[in-house]
């Protein structure tokens, strides 16, 4: 008789692979990608960033700054879009409302006003992506700080993280804080990367 | 009812078809389990588990109103001035154009016997007082809740006295790196006490000279 080929019950390792598979779902977040790749710098700093209600100012290599905002916990307040129409009435611009409900499902930008119609009609990623010119932060046309104060307008609990690139200019990111402190915020975040240090403490 | 009881076992003996029923029914789970595989593959792969960090700064508030700078102690003011290509010039006191002669710069750089050196040696008896509560907890000796560690730290700090107070200013063409870099210095030296404050007119020119005469130095060394 020939022998069968030996049956392995594979029962406990599918249920295994479900289990995990559930977790890996379950803590997954899912957010838009980041409109420019930044390496922070790193720091000792072992604080996380806050979860929600976040106002995330980005500084690339190039000197570009960049904006986010979060839509809060509440989801169905629909602060990104708010605070888009709130920006574009101050600009003379009006969004339709699927301009704006796309808004809200989008990322971070770095692009003047008059371009975000544009920005967010745009066909697909690589074609937004390449809209990207910086926000603008000079005295004469001071976009971000019409962001950052409609956003803190509807959205009290927001809490700044400055997210700069190594090779950034200090004078952009003072720019960037300039205007936060404007707007009467005192206290960042900087984002940075998790490092270690040794500090050799003989003969002092 | 015996008889019932009977019929009914004999009846499931007697034919095979019952047990053939019950091996007819086999799902072929390969697909899902492949699936299942693929997805969880996926996730795996893209969860991100380590979360950015950040560190905080506060700064001091603006006011429109001239203010008079707050009166600082000439012996623990520690002037921290970062220049172009990663470097370090740091100075004691005060520059003060009126009472000559003006401080010397000193350079130095990021690395761990740079800067981080004079600041330690200046904040020596704080950093050990936090160095000393630090190991007591982690060696246990020090029995404390792990929470009340970082208030005592500030408490330390606020009673410092003698600590050095540093300013930090920036000169031209400085990147963001070394903006973070230096305050993580102030972090990993325990500074109590320090401020990110804009370079002033007298400290531009002593960056300046400084310079030039780097520059002459080399030159003339040639």
């Amino acid at each position: 008789m020939p022998s069968k080929p030996p049956k392995i019950d594979m029962t406990p390792m599918v249920d295994l692979f479900f289990l995990l598979l559930i977790f890996f779902i379950l803590t997954a977040t899912f957010r838009a990608p980041e409109a420019v790749a930044v390496d922070t710098p790193s720091s000792i700093s072992n604080t996380t960033t806050p979860e929600k209600h976040v106002m995330t100012i980005m500084v690339s290599k190039d000197n570009m700054v960049f904006f986010n905002v979060d839509n809060g916990i509440d989801t169905s307040e629909h602060l990104r879009g708010k605070i888009l129409q709130a920006v574009g009435q101050q600009y003379q611009i009006k969004f339709t409302p699927e301009e704006i409900k796309k808004f809200e499902g989008m990322s971070s930008f770095g692009l003047p006003m008059d371009k975000m119609k544009a920005w967010i009609t745009a066909q697909d990623a690589k074609a937004r992506d390449a809209m990207h010119i910086g926000m603008p932060v000079d005295s004469t046309d001071n976009q971000l700080m019409m962001w950052v104060r409609m956003s803190r307008l509807y959205n009290s609990e927001l809490e700044v993280a400055i997210k700069g690139d190594q090779g950034a200019d200090y004078t952009t990111i003072k720019k960037v804080i300039d205007v936060l402190q404007d707007n009467n915020v005192n206290k960042f975040n900087l984002t940075t990367n998790l490092e270690s240090v040794d500090v050799n403490i003989d003969n002092l | 009812m015996a008889e019932i009881i009977a019929n009914e076992g004999g009846h499931g003996k007697g034919k095979g078809k019952a047990r053939a029923k019950k091996h007819g029914t086999h799902i072929d789970m390969t697909p899902m389990v492949d699936l299942a595989c693929l997805l969880l593959t996926f996730f795996m792969l893209t969860t991100a588990f380590s979360k950015a960090k950040v560190m905080e700064i506060v700064l001091p508030e603006k006011s429109d109103k001239p203010q008079d700078a707050p009166q600082l102690d000439k012996d623990r003011a520690l002037n921290i001035i970062l220049i172009e290509g990663d470097k370090v010039l740091w100075y004691n006191g005060l520059a003060d154009p009126t009472k000559p002669p003006l401080p010397t710069l000193t350079e130095s750089d990021f690395s761990n016997e740079g800067i981080r050196r004079v600041l330690l040696r200046r904040n020596k008896d704080l950093f050990l007082e936090i160095e000393a509560m630090n190991k007591g907890v982690t060696e246990g000796t020090l029995e404390i809740p792990r929470d009340s560690v970082a208030s005592r730290r500030k408490k330390m700090m606020t009673k410092d006295h003698k600590g050095p107070v540093v300013l930090i200013k920036a000169a031209e063409n400085v990147k963001y790196k070394n903006i973070v870099d230096i305050i993580d210095e102030m972090a990993i030296c325990n500074i109590a006490r320090y401020a990110l404050v804009d370079i002033n007119v007298v400290e531009k020119k002593m960056v300046a000279d400084y310079l030039a005469s780097q520059a002459s130095g080399a030159t003339s060394s040639k």
